[in-house]
């Protein structure tokens, strides 16, 4: 099952096309660009500076300056795992090390597999239930060494049939 | 019997620990049983200990169940929890529960009630009063009504929100903008989240009262990244407000006109200072920006911009339905009104706690938080976010008000405390705030960009057993030049955990080394 769509320059023209008529017109684009293709491909940013009237480097320089935007394609899912102080409180430390362990990856990076991709957030804004990480967009609080094999196990079960 | 009412909140915290599956569980099982249920997906009430937290409209009264998990609906069932029967889940009536009975919930009244996304609910509840009042007045009159109510801006900074809007009101231009800041990065909060997911209709309100105070009628949500589902709850109840006029152009039948998006952060830390997530909303690097020109005279687009926090916006529709006094009556000093407080991180009951501010650490930790989560004494608490003071239990009787934690070298910032048991190590915890501000420094400013690094690798060289006195004595001077020297707050204030670690908690900078810590 996969997430996102291969690049493809046509579709991509067509969703800065839908996003033109906004003021401060580049994030809302980035985002959907991620959201179609799992990642900002080298290829769009002409494209968008094109459409944009700024120069590559201009685009380059927002591109880079945010966490959120990858470069590379992700895996089929991606773990946002929190590393703020709330979490830390209640053992994200160990969570981390447990996870990193796994999946034999570091933060930034996805597995041989292609099947995980590990990035590092500060606050999910679920403080109160600490640990937390975002799996794809969902959710998971409390999450426990052993709570994190249990939702990722039908992930890894699913991409082995 | 009538149709049985039962809530169970779709709020993402809730989600966290399985509310949805609860959710499966009851309409199947009611299914089996032949019961025809109405299922509320609430807000949440915030006391995320709770969660899955259902509740049985009774004739008497809300009653609550929790945690729930799906296992455990079968047996709710048969306990009879549908007209609200005792079962060792059960907590009695909702509202006499003792965390929410001893609040005052202003800001916060309706989250967890009522359906957030029904415009009939918010009506019922006391919705929009604020701004069908606000339509009858002038902008002048708006302004002075809050600045009379002594709300002050809860995103941290506390500078008064009634002057902000008037500066706003008072400058000449074609067009100004309302922004809300939603970009609550800070470790330990999630008030704006989850009154977002539980009244987001609120921010709506509050949003427009500020463009009907000063003359805007484009306004911007800027949520954090982090918060997917908050966007979709935000996102739909815009759609409802302008389905129902109170958004769009002409709103009920006025001259008035306000548009709303919602712009979602890009994983920037540092776009929750104002000026920077000016500059992202333009489109741009999140760069902070020199002060002046204050954003409320040449902010977004270089116009004149009305920039509040979530909490903030939040608090208008009450000031505006009830009159500033009701509102003023709360607090203490110069803190007026109520502070949703988060309790966070190592505590058995943590959640929202609305209160009047002048309530003490100390009662909000055990009276309401009941001590640590793992039952181990606690230590540490660290107040206001990630650029906050870490305190030790002898500060604990410090009342929540803006003055006196300021005396204190601390801050109230956004309201969330973060608290840690006794296994926490101070000088891990001081590296953390420069590695966090060395990763989120936007780089515009030499002390916060250089100086973050540099605080690391001291930081590194003390815990490490190297030359600590002088490395101490070079860490003190660091933070002295990044408080003195940096453009915003992300440099300016990193030092405060880093000094209050070193200040109270001395021991853990003088620990035998680690042979593996050097390197």
């Amino acid at each position: 099952m996969e997430r996102h769509r291969p690049w493809a320059e046509e579709r991509a023209c067509a969703i800065l096309a839908e996003h033109q008529h906004l003021r401060g017109a580049l994030l809302p684009m980035l985002h959907a660009l991620q959201e179609e293709f799992g990642y900002i491909d080298d290829a769009a940013l002409p494209l968008l500076a094109k459409t944009l009237n700024l120069s590559r480097a201009e685009i380059h320089g927002v591109v880079s300056f945010y966490h959120e935007f990858r470069r590379q394609r992700p895996g089929q899912h991606v773990l946002k795992v929190c590393r703020a102080e709330a979490c830390q409180s209640m053992g994200a430390e160990a969570l981390i090390a447990h996870i990193q362990d796994h999946l034999r990856i570091d933060f930034g990076q996805t597995s041989a597999d292609g099947r995980f991709s590990l990035e590092a957030v500060y606050c999910l804004g679920n403080c109160a239930l600490s640990p937390s990480l975002l799996l794809d967009d969902t959710l998971h609080g409390r999450v426990s060494p052993a709570r994190f094999d249990a939702l990722t196990a039908p992930l890894v079960q699913e991409a082995a049939e | 019997m009538s149709r049985p009412v039962v809530y169970i909140p779709r709020d993402a915290a809730a989600l966290s620990v399985g509310a949805d599956e609860v959710a499966a569980a009851l309409s199947l099982e009611a299914e089996r049983r032949g019961i025809d249920l109405h299922l509320v997906r609430n807000g949440s009430r915030g006391m995320l200990w709770l969660e899955p937290l259902v509740e049985v409209s009774t004739p008497a009264g809300r009653v609550a169940y929790g945690p729930v998990s799906a296992a455990d609906v079968a047996e709710l069932f048969d306990a009879g929890f549908l007209t609200g029967e005792p079962h060792p889940l059960g907590h009695g009536l909702t509202e006499e529960i003792w965390y929410l009975k001893h609040q005052e919930r202003l800001t916060f009244a309706r989250c967890g009630v009522i359906d957030p996304l029904s415009v009939e609910d918010y009506r019922a509840h006391g919705g929009f009063a604020g701004l069908e009042r606000a339509l009858t007045m002038s902008g002048a009159e708006i302004c002075a009504e809050v600045t009379d109510s002594g709300l002050r801006g809860r995103g941290g900074a506390g500078f008064p929100t009634g002057i902000k809007w008037k500066t706003v009101h008072d400058a000449q231009a074609d067009e100004k903008f309302i922004c809300c800041n939603a970009d609550e990065g800070d470790s330990g909060t999630f008030a704006d989240r989850m009154i977002i997911e539980g009244d987001p209709f609120t921010l709506i309100e509050g949003m427009t009262i500020a463009a009907l105070a000063v003359g805007a009628q484009q306004g911007y949500v800027y949520l954090r990244s982090e918060y997917p589902h908050a966007a979709d709850t935000l996102r739909d109840a815009i759609r409802l407000a302008y389905q129902q006029e109170w958004l769009g152009d002409g709103i009920h039948g006025t001259a008035h006109s306000f548009h709303l998006e919602v712009r979602i952060g890009a994983g920037a830390y540092i776009c929750g200072e104002e000026t920077s997530m000016l500059e992202s909303l333009e489109g741009k690097r999140g760069l902070v920006r020199a002060k002046p020109p204050l954003p409320a005279l040449e902010g977004l687009f270089g116009k004149p911009t009305v920039v509040n926090n979530v909490l903030s916006l939040c608090s208008v529709p009450v000031i505006m339905a009830n009159g500033a006094s009701a509102y003023r009556d709360f607090g203490v000093g110069r803190s007026r009104g109520t502070q949703p407080f988060q309790l966070a991180g190592n505590i058995k009951h943590g959640g929202i706690v609305e209160k009047a501010f002048g309530i003490t650490l100390h009662d909000l930790i055990y009276r309401f938080g009941g001590g640590s989560a793992s039952g181990r004494p606690i230590r540490a608490v660290q107040v206001g976010g990630p650029l906050g003071a870490y305190l030790p239990e002898d500060k604990f009787h410090l009342p929540k008000d803006y003055e006196a934690f300021a005396a204190q070298e601390a801050m109230v910032g956004h309201g969330g405390i973060v608290v840690f048991d006794d296994r926490v190590d101070m000088a891990r915890m001081a590296r953390f705030a420069m590695e966090f501000c060395a990763a989120e420094s936007c780089g515009k400013c030499t002390p916060c960009r250089i100086g973050s690094t540099r605080g690391v690798e001291v930081l590194d060289r003390i815990i490490a057993g190297h030359n600590r006195e002088a490395n101490l004595a070079l860490l003190d001077d660091l933070c002295q030049v990044m408080t003195d020297g940096s453009l915003c707050a992300m440099g300016g204030m990193t030092p405060m955990p880093v000094r209050s670690a070193i200040k109270h908690f001395p021991e853990d900078f003088h620990r035998p080394a680690h042979a593996q810590a050097a390197e």
